[in-house]
């Protein structure tokens, strides 16, 4: 349990120390390596690569670099990925075999080791992930963090303003607030439908019940489509804050992810992140000493594409075969476990 | 938990060599979930890493824990595709038939796996060693096409590959390579 000035604290400390991660003139003797650790990279052994480059600089007696693991960088079909920060130098398709020449050559000699630059599709050589073509001219909102926080580290999400919009909205708006902002926003349910986010809470805040759950779609089922595994593995704090506020919002205290079995390491990482949440008092009771409540559980899915369809997930999480409702009544005013939800 | 020892028939009592850690599993997952209808598909998933499969005797305990009738469990568990109502093989093969693997050709990797181990997509070999599956997108299209063993993951799959695999696994268990 911590109280507000220690987060903040642990905010203000930590961003500092994380400067290197976001800007490339960070004033800093620190180095670190970032190794891409999404199912993508993982699959073609990124895991091996962060123990090789610890190996090495305890071998070596390096002090001033640290190796961590971080989420999607986007590129999967190049992992495993490596990117050294401040300078922000992307290495792709790194085995194992390469570290001690990145060390050497990067680290202690202070040269970019040519041979492990990506090619661009006009062939030239690039130094840095944001001078690809395809990255140019993105600019990431929902995955800020993702490739720059440890997922599997509460701190590093807050020191980049995390659970900071949380704090806000349970200390200083009213649920009615909150919903108004939503709505001015414009934001959109993502599925496909793109349905007002905000319409969407203003009607289960509106509708009676005395149980409402709020319940996280993430099972991600079309082929090569990966943003809500990118989220969950690369930031999953992001999802708890978002569900957390959702609830005070619409007045519940309880939150559902379903997540896909097939995707174990985001799974994990939630189970972490839900973990460090609570050590942290930022999910449980009276959260930031105000009396809202609210906890969150991890449902998995079996193997069945059709539970990504909202009524067939209710039944799923309900413990049921997965087959969608009939609608009306709609989701938002009725019914999980005879309870009104949201999401 | 004596009960259920007599609920199972001489197959699955042939599987279950250590039987008495088996019912320490299930004992304890009995006292990690609260009896509530809905945790059934979380237990389900814990049951089906643990063993393998979905035992017929654990759905009957299950159905007593949870206060649900047989028929309903017994739906669930056929429903959805990761649960299974027959032993798995010591190699668990899974090829990704999603549609980035699918496009980058991993049915010949699928053909190939039949064709060598004689037998179908969820089927199992006689001498118990592989199961071979055929999996929704596992997440890696980056290196499509991909195949599991036991989850770990083969990308840029080749036949030629899956045949070094293959033969690795084989000589490992000191069998000989029935290549066709």
């Amino acid at each position: 349990m911590k109280s507000l000035e220690e987060l903040h604290k642990i905010r203000e400390e930590k961003r500092k120390e994380l400067e290197l991660r976001v800007n490339t003139k960070a004033d800093t003797r620190e180095k670190h390596i970032l190794v891409c650790h999404g199912t993508g990279c993982t699959s073609s052994k990124s895991p091996e690569i962060l123990e090789t480059f610890r190996r090495i600089l305890k071998e070596k007696n390096i002090t001033n670099v640290r190796v961590i693991k971080t989420g999607c960088f986007g590129l999967c079909a190049k992992g495993p990925i490596v990117i050294i920060r401040p300078e922000d130098t992307f290495y792709a398709m790194v085995k194992p075999e390469d570290c001690e020449e990145i060390i050497q050559t990067h680290i202690v000699e202070g040269n970019i080791v040519e041979r492990l630059l990506c090619k661009d599709i006009d062939g030239s050589k690039v130094k840095s992930l944001d001078e690809l073509n395809f990255y140019k001219k993105q600019k990431r909102i929902a995955l800020k963090n993702c490739g720059v926080i440890n997922p599997e580290d509460i701190d590093e999400y807050i020191a980049f303003d995390g659970y900071r919009a949380l704090e806000r909205v349970l200390r200083e708006m009213s649920p009615e607030e909150v919903i108004d902002v939503i709505k001015k926003s414009g934001l959109r349910g993502r599925g496909g439908a793109g349905f007002p986010t905000g319409k969407k809470w203003e009607l289960t805040r509106a509708s009676i019940g005395e149980q409402k759950y709020v319940v996280c779609n993430a099972d991600e089922g079309d082929p090569g489509a990966f943003m809500d595994r990118s989220i969950l593995e690369g930031d999953p704090h992001s999802v708890l804050e978002a569900m957390a506020i959702a609830g005070f919002a619409i007045g519940a205290n309880k939150g559902f992810i379903y997540v896909r079995a097939e995707y174990p390491i985001a799974v994990e990482r939630l189970k972490i992140a839900i973990k460090q949440a609570r050590d942290y008092g930022i999910l449980g009771k009276n959260i930031f000493g105000t009396n809202f409540d609210f906890d969150i559980e991890i449902r998995l899915g079996a193997g069945a594409f059709v539970c990504g369809e909202e009524t067939a997930l209710l039944e799923s999480i309900e413990g049921k075969r997965g087959q969608p409702r009939v609608k009306p009544p709609y989701p938002a005013q009725s019914r999980t476990m005879g309870k009104t939800n949201t999401y | 938990m004596e009960k259920s020892n007599n609920n199972k028939n001489t197959n699955e009592l042939k599987n279950c060599n250590v039987c008495e850690q088996e019912d320490l599993f299930l004992k304890d997952l009995f006292e990690t979930y609260r009896p509530e209808k809905d945790n059934l598909i979380q237990m389900l998933n814990e049951i089906q890493e643990h063993y393998g499969y979905v035992p017929m005797y654990v759905q009957e305990e299950l159905s007593e824990f949870l206060k649900i009738p047989m028929a309903e469990i017994y739906g669930v568990v056929t429903f959805y595709s990761r649960f299974s109502l027959e032993p798995q093989g010591k190699y668990k093969i899974s090829v990704c038939l999603g549609t980035a693997c699918f496009v980058k050709g991993s049915q010949k990797i699928m053909d190939r796996l039949t064709e060598r181990l004689k037998i179908e997509p969820g089927q199992t070999t006689e001498d118990g060693l592989f199961t071979i599956e055929q999996t929704r997108c596992v997440g890696a299209c980056g290196l499509a096409p991909v195949f599991t063993v036991n989850g770990e993951v083969y990308g840029k799959a080749t036949v030629q590959k899956l045949d070094q695999v293959l033969d690795e696994i084989m000589e490992q268990e000191g069998q000989s390579k029935n290549v066709s």
